[in-house]
């Protein structure tokens, strides 16, 4: 385990610094002269240039500057958004609302997600499973600002059972319905992991060994085939996070949740292109870490990974 | 040395091998019914009913992409009066009218080839790059497959959608379908990539291409002429949920506003987003791009799911 760990966190620097440089190098090269930009129609004078330039450290070398950037980065300093926001603050603000949500959907995608994968796979090529493998394709298919306008129209505005956009502080019952939406993005990707890997399970000598030593089924599923089952759904989590990001972009878009992505929404709406860059810099510095845990969390939890290669 | 030896034959006591059985052997002729994984997945396909669906709906919305005329006489973006504004349906207008009063019908009809356009850029995109890169990196191994393959994981850490929101809010003024299809495709390639790796990998230690480098082929003529042609299949499957990956992502983008510019391109994600206003009062506006592009999408799912099962064999055994 503990080479697993090593060999992991080592792949994990060049990731790191890759997918870092990547962005800021996107961000770099385009054309134009941000100082001229801050200046917007007035011209400054070549003094003013210089000093600005050096202040930004527009004249370094390039890598000079991205070690710079990082460190700045590192050291928990954000920048500004156009507008003089610090971007620390607005992400203090918005990221415990995300935080809810994203917990909120993982727990609505786990429990209908494994339910309905374990149902259809105990019970493969039975009606429910057949019905449920279309309902997947479907959730697939529909693309998550569809699937959020669709339930806010529907639930929120014509039935009336929730709240269409998401009030003052955000509530924890505000949030249930852009948390079900931001969960039916994964919850096919779920249920089908589910299935595929009961049926597997289910196959397996040990489970018939614990049925025919007498166990009933309100014992052997949960405790011999889901705890068995679970493992390449946990994997999955990680995968469900990148989309998770995007989806909660439009999804607080739509539903005004006060959140990161809300936040990444209505930067992209104003042009606010240092605001977009942070967040998003920030958003894969998360994912990223998010993946390592998770792949060191699939090694604890399945020994087999940790021998590979 | 035992060989060489003429053995003494015992005399023939052993009754007549009936040849009956092996005569059914023989009787089969192999030239008869061909076998190869495309004839079989052909086969396979042909029986399911979700491949005729789905390759009859995808064969419409191109015919409707190639032709938007044929659909819909009325013009997508100039005579939109505001006196239509999210107006009900009129004669020769059968969907009702936009915020902005134009036709609803016309402007999804209009909008498929921009659709279609950008999904089948990226996917040729995706499919070239993730193949080149992949097949060199599986087939040559070394330094050359880490190196690509660490490429491959940086590029594959970033989200690719928020990746091209960052691509995007650069090309502020020069947004046009190269640009979109770009942002979308330059990092979406990793995965593509991976799968044919792993594919070749497993081909490479196959005899015919032991063969073809003992008859002396070249190592990359090899791998262009034998390896290739047997390791792509999944990423024929990759490449149809990619492409239905893709138009999403195109509509996700335009609807979070950094798609393509609003009054040169008709964009069902466009379309979608200045809906977003008039939910309330003209749900119309909203509803029928929303269903367009979402059976779009649906149709190359369902056809990249009939077809990976037809060219997964052991899917195939298992039904």
């Amino acid at each position: 385990m503990f080479w697993y760990i090593v060999r992991r966190l080592l792949q994990g620097i060049p990731v790191f610094f890759g997918s870092t440089l990547i962005i800021f190098a996107m961000v770099f090269a385009m054309p134009g002269n941000p100082i001229l930009r801050m200046f917007g129609d007035r011209t400054p004078t070549d003094a003013q240039l210089a000093a600005l330039e050096a202040q930004y450290h527009l004249n370094e070398p390039f890598l000079t500057r991205y070690f710079l950037y990082l460190g700045d980065v590192l050291q928990g300093n954000l920048g500004e958004t156009f507008s003089g926001q610090s971007v620390n603050e607005i992400l203090g603000r918005t990221f415990p609302t995300t935080l809810r949500l994203a917990l909120l959907a993982v727990l609505i995608q786990l429990i209908v997600g494994v339910l309905a994968g374990l149902i259809s796979g105990l019970r493969k090529g039975g009606l429910f499973d057949h019905v449920t493998l279309l309902v997947t394709l479907v959730l697939i298919s529909v693309p998550v600002f569809v699937l959020a306008f669709v339930a806010q129209w529907f639930l929120g505005i014509q039935l009336g059972i929730f709240r269409p956009t998401v009030g003052q502080g955000a509530p924890w019952q505000d949030l249930i319905l852009p948390a079900i939406v931001l969960a039916a993005l994964n919850m096919a990707y779920v249920v089908r992991l589910t299935r595929g890997s009961v049926i597997e399970t289910n196959n397996q000598d040990f489970v018939r060994m614990a049925y025919g030593k007498g166990l009933r089924r309100g014992r052997v599923i949960p405790v011999h085939i889901l705890r068995n089952s679970m493992i390449p759904v946990t994997t999955n989590l990680a995968a469900d996070f990148g989309i998770m990001i995007v989806g909660a972009t439009v999804t607080e878009g739509v539903f005004n949740v006060p959140g990161v992505g809300n936040e990444l929404f209505k930067a992209i709406n104003r042009h606010d292109t240092p605001e977009i860059v942070s967040i998003v810099t920030i958003l894969v510095i998360v994912y990223v870490l998010v993946n390592l845990f998770i792949d060191l969390l699939y090694g604890w939890l399945d020994p087999r990974i940790r021998y590979v290669k | 040395m035992s060989s060489k030896n003429p053995v003494r034959r015992a005399p023939h006591f052993v009754a007549e091998v009936d040849e009956g059985g092996l005569g059914a052997v023989d009787a089969v002729r192999v030239s008869e019914r061909k076998s190869n994984l495309w004839l079989d997945a052909w086969r396979d396909l042909r029986g399911r009913w979700m491949f005729w669906v789905s390759a009859a709906v995808i064969l419409f919305i191109v015919f409707v992409a190639l032709f938007p005329t044929v659909f819909t006489q009325a013009p997508p973006n100039d005579q939109c009066f505001l006196s239509n504004s999210n107006g009900g349906p009129q004669p020769g207008h059968p969907l009702g009218f936009t915020f902005q009063g134009c036709d609803v019908f016309a402007r999804i009809v209009h909008g498929t080839s921009t659709s279609l356009t950008v999904g089948v850029i990226v996917t040729v995109m995706v499919a070239i790059m993730g193949i080149v890169l992949g097949a060199f990196a599986g087939y040559f191994g070394g330094w050359l497959d880490s190196f690509l393959m660490r490429i491959g994981d940086i590029f594959f850490a970033i989200p690719y959608i928020l990746a091209a929101v960052v691509i995007m809010s650069m090309f502020l003024h020069q947004r046009d379908i190269w640009v979109i299809s770009l942002a979308i495709g330059f990092f979406s390639w990793p995965a593509t990539a991976r799968i044919l790796r792993s594919e070749v990998l497993r081909v490479k230690q196959l005899d015919f291409v032991m063969a073809s480098e003992a008859l002396g082929l070249s190592r990359v003529r090899t791998m262009f002429t034998h390896v290739l042609p047997n390791s792509i299949a999944p990423v024929i499957v990759v490449s149809t949920v990619g492409l239905a990956a893709a138009i999403t992502a195109e509509a996700t983008l335009s609807f979070l506003g950094v798609g393509l510019p609003n009054n040169i391109y008709m964009s069902w994600g466009n379309d979608i987003a200045a809906a977003q206003t008039s939910l309330r009062i003209a749900p119309q506006t909203l509803i029928y791009p929303s269903i367009a592009l979402s059976v779009t999408v649906l149709a190359f799912i369902m056809l990249g799911e009939v077809v990976r099962d037809a060219l997964d064999p052991k899917a195939r055994a298992q039904r």
